[in-house]
């Protein structure tokens, strides 16, 4: 980075030039930096979790496994989730792209507070670390879960403390990223620029601040319970000393199911922005979005029995958390519906960041779907732990997280290097990962309905075929992944210098220069006419980009 | 939190901004003025105490669905507490919210000496808390109660009951209520010595004559948190000594 930094005159007083060496970077407050460190983390999470799921399913060739032994696949499949979760998914649009767009997209410069945002990252650093040294311990076998009784057996050793510690650790990271991010939104925002006048990609961000901040303090405390019950035995959560292992899964789900909402919703957030840029039209039902993404956060927490049908929870308990449950899929289609009519009649611009918002929209269509049968009691029950709800949630928080973490990543990739990226590479990213992504977890929907339980080295050899299909699938997703990663590095050294607006995007980021100077705007900006109102935008040429009607070339 | 350039003159306490506007040497460089700085600072610590309120809930969660299963165990096991001890403790964390609320006015009033003594009494009475807490662990170990499986009670406690109570067995899972007393009590214990190490940092930074009416968000901040950690000690008193 700084190689390409040297040779582009235009970077000169960019971020990316002010101040050089590891401590400039890492002890750095500004929260351009501070995003792209964590871009090259959450990265670094997401190819070890990737080369977990390409051995498991390197393992599930066969129906009786052997590549790996039964014992070390429990490890890897439980590693593999813990890592994708905590350290990819739920960190990735937020505290990647999120922290690098949001001060730029109020016309700020920096978050409220970028000591905190600071903190926030080596939190996430140590924690990382700290699932990583679980592996060291010898790993834990208990699914990223880890339900008690079985997680806290006091044969266990070291590898259980470490896991807990690094929930505990991120979570904190987490809830500082979203304290930072609902602050920022309310007191950073320029002059005229109301509530409704922020770009989407911030409702959604917010709306995900509240959960970060409301939910994951309880999965703080729990952790920590968790920790002293299996070193000092107290009877919480485990029955052999007077303790009550359901009362985890509640507190555990109380996080872990809106933790899914602070997945998806930054995912959304993004889709608004590229969706409208690339329709060439505004978005269509504006409110309607952005309100939707509050509803989701609000009802998202009071759902979360739907994990606890088969857990011993009442009948009414079920029957209430079933209900609500399907209320959810009312927002999340108010969303899709406005993002289809934004399109419709629209000019739509197929390059990379589009085509993988095309991906989200059916991937999302299908994995929203596949929720309301686990939401369904009588449905659920029958498919619970199949592989029915392994491809359901890999629709979602992967299929539907990943491609729109892709998408802002192309988006945005302009503005955080001042570089353009390969179109051609990043078209071809995107057909490998949605055929790739297909491939893998369709044959897992129809393993799962025909009964194929989830989590087990082996299986029947009736499902051999459904297995092979997805082991493609994975090995065709990792080739999509490995040609976007290389495309996107490759353009930092032969990319062509990005101009300040190379989409014709109305909203603030655009109007910083590519990359954007250490401080971001020269003096606060007024807010434009609206985040999606594209009249008196023009396209001059690739080099200057769009501009305003008034502004002369 | 506040201040990315804190060097600098020490005269932000006679600015006269009134906490409204102007600049001075605190005003970091994202903010517009200090007014700005002082709204979003406040803002950021109201939405901390919201993510303090849900970690102690997690445990205030505990303590309810225990109670609900075991509501015997609690009526015997509360008997071990003394109220007196409690009620104590609950005047004195009561007194330094109030010495910790008068700081906060006269730093708004940039009345120096006074803000020095207010937050001197503040942290007197916090460690006069964690005293009397020590006091109560110390003589609950010494007889036999700690968490979890290593709860006995000596012979000698067992003779201090009220006569209903004595007449009952030890229940099996008394080192449950113990556990979740000494993690709600210990993690609010915590939470007072994080407190009296903000205070001691607002206290010197009150010496160098940081604060006044232009600069106060610290002083306010660290004094809505001592609130929080009052208000949760209002609701375990009860809780465990009481009920």
């Amino acid at each position: 980075m700084t190689t390409a930094a040297a040779d582009a005159p235009d970077r000169a007083g960019s971020y990316l030039a002010h101040g050089r060496g590891a401590r400039s970077w890492l002890l750095s407050l500004d929260h351009k930096r501070i995003g792209v460190m964590y871009l090259v983390a959450i990265g670094a999470s997401l190819l070890l979790g990737g080369v977990f799921a390409l051995v498991l399913r390197l393992n599930l060739w066969r129906p009786s496994g052997g590549l790996v032994s039964n014992d070390g696949y429990n490890r890897l499949f439980t590693l593999h989730g813990a890592v994708m979760i905590f350290l990819f998914v739920i960190p990735g649009i937020p505290a990647a792209l999120g922290n690098f767009v949001l001060p730029l997209q109020l016309g700020a410069k920096d978050v409220a507070f970028p000591r905190v945002n600071l903190l926030s990252f080596w939190l996430y650093a140590l924690g990382a670390v700290l699932f990583v040294a679980t592996l060291v311990a010898g790993g834990i076998d208990t699914g990223w879960t880890l339900y008690p009784p079985y997680s806290l057996e006091s044969a266990r050793g070291l590898g259980i403390l470490l896991a807990l510690g690094a929930l505990f650790v991120v979570g904190f990271s987490s809830i500082l990223t979203g304290l930072n991010f609902i602050a920022t939104i309310h007191r950073m925002r320029p002059p005229g620029m109301g509530w409704f006048d922020l770009p989407l990609f911030l409702w959604a961000l917010y709306a995900t601040g509240l959960i970060q901040v409301i939910a994951t303090p309880v999965l703080g405390i729990t952790a920590a319970m968790g920790f002293l019950e299996r070193v000092f035995h107290l009877g919480l959560f485990m029955p052999e000393y007077g303790g009550d292992p359901v009362l985890f899964q509640h507190f555990f789900w109380f996080y872990s199911h809106p933790a899914v909402y602070i997945m998806i919703l930054p995912a959304m957030g993004v889709v608004s922005e590229v969706v409208s840029v690339f329709s060439r039209k505004p978005i269509f039902g504006y409110r309607f979005i952005a309100m939707s993404s509050i509803a989701i956060a609000v009802i998202g927490f009071l759902v979360w029995g739907h994990h606890m049908f088969v857990s011993g929870q009442s009948r009414t308990a079920s029957v209430i958390f079933s209900g609500l449950t399907l209320l959810v899929a009312i927002p999340s289609a108010i969303k899709t519906f406005n993002w289809l009519a934004t399109m419709y009649k629209g000019a739509i611009v197929l390059a990379t960041p589009m085509v993988y918002v095309l991906t989200f929209f059916a991937i999302f269509a299908v994995g929203g779907l596949t929720g309301l049968f686990l939401g369904a009691l009588a449905t659920d029950v029958p498919l619970h732990d199949t592989y029915f709800v392994v491809a359901h949630f890999h629709f979602v928080m992967v299929g539907a997280v990943m491609t729109a973490f892709l998408a802002g990543l192309h988006y945005w990739w302009p503005k955080m290097t001042g570089r353009m990226y390969s179109e051609r590479l990043g078209l071809v990213s995107a057909a490998l990962t949605f055929v790739g992504f297909h491939l893998t977890f369709v044959p897992q929907f129809v393993a799962g309905v025909l009964g194929m339980p989830r989590r087990y080295a082996t299986y029947a050899p009736a499902f051999a075929g459904h297995n092979r299909l997805s082991t493609v699938g994975a090995f065709v997703l990792a080739s999509g992944l490995v040609v976007a990663l290389y495309g996107l590095l490759r353009s930092l050294r032969t990319g062509r210098p990005a101009p300040a607006n190379p989409w014709g995007a109305a909203s603030l980021e655009w109007s910083a220069s590519s990359p954007p100077p250490w401080d971001n705007f020269e003096r606060t900006p007024h807010a434009p006419p609206g985040p999606y109102d594209y009249t008196g935008l023009r396209h001059v040429s690739d080099e200057v980009g769009w501009v305003r009607g008034e502004v002369t070339p | 939190m506040s201040a990315r350039h804190p060097t600098g003159a020490a005269e932000a306490g006679g600015s006269g901004d009134a906490g409204t506007g102007g600049a001075g040497p605190f005003l970091a460089h994202h903010f517009e003025d200090m007014g700005h700085q002082l709204e979003t600072t406040t803002l950021g610590i109201w939405l901390f105490l919201g993510s303090e309120v849900l970690f102690f809930g997690g445990l205030f969660t505990a303590y309810g669905v225990y109670r609900a299963n075991h509501p015997e165990l609690f009526r015997y096991a509360h008997h071990f507490l003394d109220w007196r001890l409690g009620a104590t403790n609950t005047l004195v964390l009561i007194g330094s919210s109030l010495s910790a609320a008068w700081a906060v006015r006269a730093a708004q009033l940039g009345r120096r000496r006074v803000l020095t003594a207010t937050l001197l009494v503040t942290i007197a009475l916090a460690v006069t808390f964690l005293v009397v807490k020590y006091i109560e662990y110390s003589h609950k170990l010494h007889e036999g109660i700690g968490w979890g499986a290593s709860c006995h009670p000596s012979a000698e406690i067992l003779a201090t009951l009220p006569e209903h109570a004595r007449a009952l067995p030890v229940p099996a899972r008394l080192g449950t209520f113990f556990a979740i007393y000494y993690l709600m009590t210990g993690l609010h214990g915590i939470h007072v010595l994080v407190g009296i190490a903000l205070f001691a940092w607002i206290a010197a930074r009150a010496g160098r004559g940081h604060f006044g009416p232009g600069y106060y968000g610290p002083v306010d901040a660290v004094a809505l948190y001592w609130h929080l950690v009052d208000m949760i000690w209002i609701f375990l008193f009860p809780l465990f000594y009481l009920l």
